[in-house]
């Protein structure tokens, strides 16, 4: 376990790898959210509170429940099922405690359960992490740190492409490419710029 | 009969789940640069829809409705661990291009969105046309990406030269060239939709 480890995970992460523009991750809420800038917010800070935890919960269980009993072919079903339960749970207790902030939400808490970004960190965190069925060390920290970096990732790219979608309100654009294909076309481009981050080595 | 066939028809064209409504799209870009990784991905994700929509139209009547989205995801998951394991059993190669795409399946939009819309509504062998159409028309948008973006960025086309003498434009293999591909393709085809200004 050593420093550079955690400086190549955020690198790549919230750089080299981005993601969206990179993996592909996620990429429906950022289509389809990022229009303006308070929602693109909202999403992509409850995604990283739930990346975040998700790769907690999902560590724990990978290692000490489907490792120890040789279940790693739940793999998919486990985790998908511990991400739907917790994202429900957060929905009630946002509710509970704020009735302002669930309504500020609104219908983007549970979309986070369907979201690409979270159940695929978890998964790269159990195939990155875990050599031959066992844990490599440090790879619980590995894990939460990933889960943090790739939460910033999406919020990186969620910011920069809501910032130019309010502005290409403004201007003409022709019928046929308007929303989703110039989003994509626009994101095409920020993935090319993102390209120029590559070959960063500690 | 007639309204089966228009059940397996309208996956393909009308609602085509990758131009039309433009859902599950992470898998689609990721696996796109080939086309041998492209049908392997679209026969993974047929499978699993046609599997998730019988077994949800089957039981449509017993599942409760506040807690339909776990149970969806549950019975989802499972075909999907089943197209994993066989995956890994029969074909390694492909596993390892799919990489983790292949458990995303689970979370690919089509396959909830047909179960949240279609199969928890209509009869089994309704849901059964439907998830054979949805599958059909991903695997051809999948080739029809897959296409353009092996022949442009490899200058091949399942692994056999295409076109001599042509330098292939790496970008199109890279994620850049994915999402321009799929902006330029939805463009086109709203443009064929309804005219353009």
């Amino acid at each position: 376990m050593n420093i550079a480890q955690f400086l190549t995970i955020f690198i790549s992460a919230v750089f080299i790898y981005n993601v969206i523009l990179s993996r592909f991750l996620g990429l429906c809420s950022f289509v389809a959210i990022s229009k303006e800038t308070k929602p693109a917010l909202a999403m992509s800070l409850s995604v990283m509170f739930v990346t975040t935890m998700s790769s907690i919960i999902t560590w724990f269980i990978y290692q000490f429940l489907l490792i120890p009993f040789h279940l790693t072919y739940l793999r998919t079903i486990s985790f998908i099922l511990v991400i739907a339960t917790f994202v429900q749970f957060v929905e009630m207790v946002i509710r509970k405690i704020s009735p302002p902030m669930y309504r500020f939400f609104g219908i983007y808490l549970p979309l986070i359960t369907v979201n690409c970004a979270v159940l695929g960190v978890a998964v790269l965190n159990s195939d990155m992490f875990f050599v031959n069925g066992k844990a490599i060390p440090g790879s619980f920290l590995y894990s939460l740190f990933q889960g943090i970096c790739v939460g910033l990732g999406y919020t990186l790219a969620m910011l920069l492409m809501s910032g130019i979608r309010e502005r290409l309100d403004l201007c003409n654009v022709p019928k046929a490419v308007k929303d989703f294909p110039l989003a994509f076309i626009i994101a095409s481009i920020m993935s090319l710029s993102f390209l120029g981050f590559n070959g960063f080595k500690f | 009969m007639k309204k089966y066939f228009y059940e397996f028809l309208k996956g393909i064209i009308k609602e085509n789940p990758t131009f039309v409504l433009v859902l599950g799209l992470c898998p689609t870009l990721a696996v796109s640069v080939s086309v041998i990784n492209g049908i392997g991905m679209g026969f993974a994700a047929t499978f699993v829809i046609v599997g998730s929509n019988i077994i949800i139209s089957m039981f449509k009547k017993v599942i409760p409705d506040r807690i339909r989205i776990p149970c969806f995801i549950v019975i989802i998951a499972t075909f999907v661990t089943i197209t994993e394991l066989v995956m890994k059993a029969y074909s390694p190669a492909l596993n390892r291009a799919l990489g983790i795409y292949v458990p995303l399946i689970v979370v690919n939009c089509i396959v909830l969105g047909r179960a949240e819309a279609y199969a928890q509504k209509e009869t089994v062998v309704n849901s059964l046309m439907d998830g054979v159409g949805m599958g059909v028309g991903f695997t051809l948008a999948l080739i029809l990406i897959s296409g353009i973006r092996e022949l442009l960025g490899a200058g091949q086309l399942m692994g056999y030269t295409a076109i001599k003498g042509f330098e292939p434009a790496f970008v199109f293999g890279m994620p850049s060239g994915a999402l321009l591909v799929i902006g330029l393709l939805l463009g086109f085809f709203n443009i064929l939709k309804g005219g353009r200004e």
